[in-house]
């Protein structure tokens, strides 16, 4: 039940093409209508005029970068993944396992348009020579399974899924799995191994999915708004694609961006990439009466705070990385002036805390032990030299330091939140340093 | 293999696994090139019915998925949404994390301890909630975001809760 709060009116196939088929009463657009406006067209030109190894091409040459967070290229990723003679074919798995604080568009996608997600991985899977889909969507999404399980049942009823797609001999099908909790599933190399029915540790990489990813095959795992935005590129084009900005960002396409917080009108758009924070925040009408913005975060808990300064840059994977944080999803939370930076740090940390698979000592241990230390700053109970450990945690939990990204992420905020409002966790500071100091806590304590 | 691997050795609380739920798991099954994929469906299935995962439904899920016990209680203690003791009739999740902590979720959280009158984790003595936290609910749009079964509500204001939970009997 998101929502899209841009009128259906102002919503085209070339200036929307994640959003533009979607109806202003939320009601999800089912298969007749889908495939009355341009719907599956992508996957009949694909079979038509691509080979595997053009349509990756095509992608790549697109520079469309991943939607979950991360910004990887998704043809890049198709190009590195092993495929041909010889060489056993593998899955497409789409990561719908949207848990990131503060993202909600995926759920939009698969909640009011399956279809564009199912024509994705379609077109995915043909470039990758997969032999099966999977989705792999968060179990808490009931209405988006429903939506994703209907759907699925009239592609297979129209022949797009199954032995013979299209009437091209290409046999392609998808499957639904859900999730049964924990936010490291979405995670891809836990992901792929809670697919396969295990407990979500990430694996060590390498090898990378691409090479052995689900039950040892050659696996590609996008997440939900990157498959989606493949079909538009193969109707329209890579210069559409690229120009679709304008000049205003380097990234191709269109992004879901959205915001919330103590904003007038939380929701989402869609808009072009590299749109500015400040466009956004706009739209969203800005704070509620009464409270002016402090610090927001670009997309999501694992990325980092960033000023209201900042708002005029533009929100693309690269800009945002050269301010030192990440764009990450996209989606903005906002933070008011009378919110606590301490207390909204603790409450991340616990989350990230709490959400470890346990597997790498920094981040199991690490974790409960920052929480540990917030609290007590939020408390008014911190000791001297408490700033620096946090600061020294930060570090010791960055990038290289643990098998997955989890930890890294959870460092994210943490670092920011303490680089731009020390002096907020200074006057948690009430007590020369003690003997005994904030000892780790047991996991699960928090 | 371990004793641990047999389903002899598990203590068991004479569980029967329902003849429909054993039908839906082996069709899971067909989903997967192996049949250990299925476990998490498997335990969702089981849970759909009892409302948890009983112990003893743990050794049956193995023997019809033809898999080790070890493995099939290696997710079950795992996923945080599957329930290893018995629960309400409906589950109140609580989103807890950053949009929903940024609209007031505390206030929300304590609002319904205080009306339940239990604590984070715990079931009311007539069974008819438990109250858990849940990580983002996909809906910061909404917040303070909460799921009762599988509702979606949002943004709940703490006045608005006994009027809410009218509907749960």
């Amino acid at each position: 039940m998101s929502r899209i709060l841009q009128p259906a009116s102002e919503r085209h196939a070339e200036t929307h093409p994640l959003t533009w088929r979607l109806h202003d009463d939320e009601s999800p657009v089912l298969y007749d209508e889908y495939r009355a406006t341009q719907g599956y067209d992508a996957v009949i030109k694909a079979l038509e005029k691509f080979t595997p190894e053009s349509l990756t091409d095509e992608v790549k040459a697109a520079n469309l970068r991943g939607r979950g967070g991360a910004g990887f290229s998704a043809g890049m990723k198709w190009s590195l993944t092993m495929k041909g003679e010889g060489v056993p074919r593998g899955y497409i798995v789409c990561n719908a396992d949207e848990m990131e604080p503060g993202t909600f568009k995926d759920r939009l996608l698969m909640e009011q348009q399956p279809h564009l997600l199912i024509e994705g991985m379609i077109l995915a899977g043909y470039a990758n020579r997969a032999r099966q889909g999977y989705i792999f969507l968060r179990g808490e999404y009931h209405l988006a399974a429903a939506s994703i399980q209907c759907a699925l049942r009239e592609a297979r009823a129209n022949g797009w899924l199954g032995p013979d797609v299209g009437g091209s001999g290409y046999d392609f099908d998808i499957a639904l799995h859900t999730g049964a909790g924990r936010y490291i599933c979405g995670e891809e190399t836990a992901l792929i191994n809670s697919l396969e029915g295990k407990r979500a540790n990430p694996r060590a990489k390498p090898p990378f999915p691409g090479q052995s990813g689900a039950w040892g095959l050659p696996t590609v795992v996008n997440n939900v708004e990157t498959l989606c935005n493949v079909p538009g590129i193969i109707n329209h084009g890579v210069d559409w694609f690229q120009g679709f900005s304008g000049g205003q960002s380097t990234d191709g396409g269109s992004k879901l961006y959205g915001v919330s917080g103590k904003v007038k009108q939380p929701g989402l758009w869609e808009l072009p990439m590299g749109t500015t924070g400040r466009e956004i925040l706009e739209r969203a009408g800005g704070m509620r009466d009464g409270l002016t913005l402090k610090s927001w975060l670009p997309g999501g808990g694992s990325t980092g705070f960033l000023l209201p300064e900042h708002l005029e840059l533009a929100l693309d994977f690269d800009t945002i990385g050269k301010a030192g944080s990440r764009m990450g999803t996209g989606l903005l939370t906002v933070v008011a002036d009378n919110q606590s930076m301490v207390s909204l740090t603790r409450n991340l940390e616990e989350f990230f805390a709490r959400e470890s698979c346990g597997w790498c000592t920094p981040c199991r241990d690490g974790l409960p032990w920052s929480v540990k230390l917030l609290r007590a700053l939020e408390a008014g109970e911190g000791e001297s030299g408490d700033i620096e450990l946090l600061e020294q945690m930060a570090r010791d939990l960055g990038p290289g330091k643990t098998f997955c990204a989890h930890a890294p992420g959870a460092a994210m905020p943490l670092a920011s939140a303490i680089h731009y409002f020390r002096d907020e966790f200074e006057r948690g500071i009430t007590r020369p340093r003690g003997e005994a100091h904030a000892d780790p806590i047991p996991v699960g304590s928090v | 293999m371990t004793d641990m691997n047999t389903t002899a050795t598990i203590a068991s609380d004479a569980f029967v696994l329902d003849p429909a739920d054993r039908e839906a798991i082996l069709e899971e099954r067909a989903h997967y090139p192996y049949p250990q994929a299925a476990s998490i469906e498997a335990l969702k299935i089981v849970q759909k019915r009892h409302g948890h995962v009983p112990d003893g439904a743990i050794p049956a899920i193995a023997e019809t998925l033809g898999i080790r016990v070890a493995d099939v209680e290696g997710v079950a203690t795992f996923y945080s949404l599957i329930f290893r003791q018995p629960v309400g009739r409906h589950v109140i999740l609580i989103c807890d994390s950053s949009s929903c902590f940024l609209t007031d979720y505390e206030e929300l959280r304590d609002a319904f301890i205080e009306h339940l009158g239990i604590q984070m984790g715990q079931t009311t003595a007539d069974g008819r909630f438990t109250l858990l936290p849940v990580c983002c609910l996909g809906a910061c749009d909404r917040g303070p975001a909460i799921l009762i079964g599988e509702d979606l509500h949002g943004p709940v204001k703490p006045a608005e809760i006994p009027q809410l939970l009218e509907g749960y009997l």
